[in-house]
C-alpha cells in the first residue's frame, strides 16, 4: 500500500524532522520501503517548511510527494502553499491552535501547539503531538514503531517528554473526530 | 539514511583519512558526519577558513598518503577553481564533492541544480581532463564516493562526485556492504624520475616521508618535477599526457545503465532526473522507452549512445539549460531533446510523458 504524506509548517516546528521520524519508522521497524524529501529557505527559523515522505511496500522510484493523500499541516501560511489543493479523499491533520482556515478534503483538528505549551509545558513537541495522531488516524505505522524512531531521532534527555507528547497525539485523535 | 550521509559513510568505507572543508548548504551534512566519525578512526577532520584553503588542505594531505576529500556546492566550488587546477598539473589524487544547489552566484541556497556539469569539466583554466561521477540514489552516494577514490589513485586526478540536492537531503533505504572495492595508489619505483610515466601515461606517486625529495608545482614541469615553462614542447607534451590518461580510457570508465535498447524514444539521465524516467519506464511496462542512465558523466563515453541503435530522439531532462545536452548532441546525429527543469523542482513523471506524447 503506498501512501504519501506530506507534513507544512514554519522554521523551528520540526517539519523535517517529523518526516524523518516517520520514514525511519516505517524503513527500520516496519520493514518497509520509504523515501524522505523536503523543500526549506535559507532561514534557519520562521520561514515556510515542507517535508514529505513516501511509505509503498514496494522500492520507490520517483522521490517526491505529487498528490498526497495524508497532510500534516501546522501553520497558516503553510496550509495556504500546501494545503488548498488537495485530493478530496485525503485526510488532513491540522493544529488547530495556529491553522484557521479548514480544507475541502476530510480532515482531523488537532490543537498541538496549545497542548504542547498547556499540558507538557514546552510548544517544541507540538510536532511529535502530530505524529502520534497522525499515526492513530491513520494506521500508517505500527505505533510501536514510531515510539521507537522518535526514541532514535530525539536528544538525549528528552525521552520521556518526547514519549508523553506522541502518547497525548494518540489521545487527542482517538478522541476527536474525522470531519 | 541521508544522502549526504551515505557520501560520508562510503568514503570512510574507501578508508578516506584526511577532510578539509568549509560548510555550505546544500553538502553541509556531510562535512558534520565526517567531523563526528573521522577523528574516531584515526583521521583528520579539519574546518578550514574558506574553500579555497580546504582544496589547498585537501591537496597537501594526498601528497602524504592519505586519501583525501572535500565538500561543497556552487560558491564553494567556484572558489576551488583555482587550486583544482593545481591538483590537475601536480596529478594529486583527491576526492571533491559537489552537492549543487541554484546557481549563478549565492543564487538558490536549500534548492536543486544540476547547473555545474561544465564548470567540473572546464571550470579551471588550461587544457586537461578529469573523472565526474553522478549519484541518482542514497545507495549511489555511497558506493560511487567510494569508487571515486579509487579512480583517483588509478588516474592521479581529481575525482567529483557531482550530485544534487535532491539526493544529497533524500534519505532513503540504503544496504551497506562488509566491505568496498579497494584499488592502491601506484607508488614511484626506485630509480624512476618522479613525473616518468609508465605505459598507463600515470607515474608511480612519490609520497612525501617516503625518501624522496621532489619537487611539486603549478609551473609546465619535466620529469624530474623541475618547472620548465618556456619549453613547448615540454609543455604539450605534459599537457597532452593529462589529457589523455583520461580520454585514452573514457570507454573503460564509463559506467552507464541501459533500459530497453531497442528503442526509439530514448531518455539520457544522470542525478536525480534519472528517479522521474525510472518511474516513467515502470507505469509504461513493454520496451517502447528507453533510459541510457551515466553514472560516470566525464570524460563521456560516446560509445553509450551506440546501445540504442533504432534512436529517433534523445531526450534529456536535466537541472539545467542543457548543459550535457550539449554534449551528447556533439556525438550523434539522432535528434537531442533537451527538457530543462530548474528553480529547484524535480521533472515530474507527467512532464515527461508529454514530452513522449509529443514526439509519437
Amino acid at each position: 500500500m503506498r501512501h504519501e504524506v506530506r507534513f507544512s509548517g514554519f522554521g523551528g516546528q520540526g517539519i523535517i524532522l517529523s518526516a524523518v521520524i516517520l520514514g525511519r519508522a516505517a524503513v527500520m521497524y516496519d520493514g518497509t520501503y520509504a523515501v524522505q524529501t523536503q523543500v526549506y529557505g535559507p532561514e534557519a527559523r520562521g520561514g515556510a517548511s515542507m517535508s514529505a515522505v513516501i511509505i509503498d511496500d514496494s522500492p520507490i522510484l520517483y522521490p517526491k510527494v505529487t498528490d498526497p493523500d495524508i497532510l500534516v499541516i501546522m501553520s497558516q501560511e503553510g496550509f495556504e502553499k500546501y494545503g488548498v489543493e488537495v485530493r478530496d479523499d485525503a485526510l488532513m491533520i491540522l493544529d488547530s491552535s495556529l491553522v484557521h482556515t479548514r480544507p475541502r478534503c476530510r480532515y482531523l483538528e488537532i490543537p498541538a501547539t496549545r497542548e504542547a505549551k498547556m499540558t507538557l509545558g514546552r510548544d517544541i513537541v507540538a510536532n511529535i503531538i502530530m505524529l502520534g495522531a497522525l499515526v492513530r488516524a491513520t494506521g500508517i505505522v505500527k505505533e510501536s514503531s514510531l515510539e521507537r524512531a522518535i526514541l532514535d531521532s530525539v536528544p538525549k534527555g528528552t525521552e520521556d517528554l518526547n514519549i508523553r507528547a506522541m502518547k497525548r497525539g494518540i489521545e487527542l485523535a482517538t478522541e476527536g473526530r474525522v470531519q | 539514511m541521508q544522502g549526504n550521509v551515505a557520501c560520508a559513510e562510503g568514503a570512510l568505507a574507501a578508508g578516506c583519512s584526511f577532510f578539509g572543508g568549509y560548510p555550505i548548504t546544500p553538502s553541509t551534512e556531510v562535512a558534520e558526519h565526517m567531523a563526528q566519525r573521522l577523528p574516531r578512526k584515526g583521521g583528520t577532520f579539519i574546518q578550514m577558513e574558506d574553500e579555497i584553503a580546504s582544496i589547498a588542505a585537501v591537496i597537501g594531505a594526498a601528497w602524504t598518503g592519505a586519501r583525501a576529500m572535500t565538500a561543497t556546492s556552487g560558491p564553494g566550488f567556484s572558489l576551488m577553481m583555482e587550486n583544482i587546477g593545481f591538483a590537475v598539473m601536480t596529478e594529486t589524487p583527491c576526492v571533491i564533492v559537489n552537492i549543487q544547489r541554484g546557481g549563478p552566484s549565492t543564487g538558490q541556497p536549500t534548492m536543486s541544480a544540476q547547473a555545474d556539469m561544465m564548470q567540473c569539466r572546464f571550470g579551471s583554466h588550461g587544457d586537461y581532463s578529469i573523472i565526474a561521477l553522478s549519484p541518482a540514489s542514497v545507495q549511489e552516494m555511497y558506493e560511487l564516493t567510494a569508487a571515486a577514490f579509487n579512480l583517483a589513485d588509478r588516474f592521479r586526478v581529481p575525482v567529483f562526485l557531482m550530485a544534487d540536492e535532491i539526493i544529497g537531503h533524500m534519505r532513503e533505504r540504503i544496504e551497506i556492504p562488509d566491505s568496498v572495492p579497494k584499488v592502491e595508489r601506484k607508488l614511484l619505483k626506485q630509480g624512476v624520475l618522479p613525473f616518468h610515466p609508465d605505459d598507463d601515461l600515470v607515474p608511480g606517486f612519490p609520497q612525501f616521508g617516503k625518501g624522496y625529495g621532489v619537487h611539486v608545482t603549478g609551473l609546465t614541469h619535466d620529469e624530474r618535477g623541475y618547472p620548465c615553462a618556456t619549453n613547448p614542447r615540454v609543455h604539450e607534451q605534459l599537457v597532452r599526457r593529462l589529457v589523455e590518461k583520461v580520454e585514452g580510457k573514457r570507454h573503460e570508465i564509463a559506467d552507464y545503465r541501459v533500459t530497453n535498447p531497442d528503442a526509439e524514444l530514448v531518455f539520457i539521465t544522470y542525478g536525480s532526473p534519472a528517479r522521474t524516467v525510472e518511474q516513467v519506464v515502470h507505469d509504461n511496462p513493454g520496451k517502447e522507452i528507453g533510459h541510457l542512465r551515466f553514472r560516470t558523466v566525464w570524460p563521456f563515453s560516446e560509445n553509450a549512445l551506440r546501445e540504442f541503435p533504432n534512436a529517433r530522439a534523445f531526450l534529456v531532462p536535466e537541472q539545467n539549460l542543457g548543459q550535457m545536452a550539449r554534449e551528447i548532441e556533439r556525438h550523434t546525429s539522432v535528434p537531442v531533446i533537451r527538457l530543462p527543469r530548474f528553480g529547484g523542482a524535480l521533472h515530474t513523471p507527467g512532464e515527461l510523458v508529454a514530452a513522449l506524447e509529443g514526439l509519437k
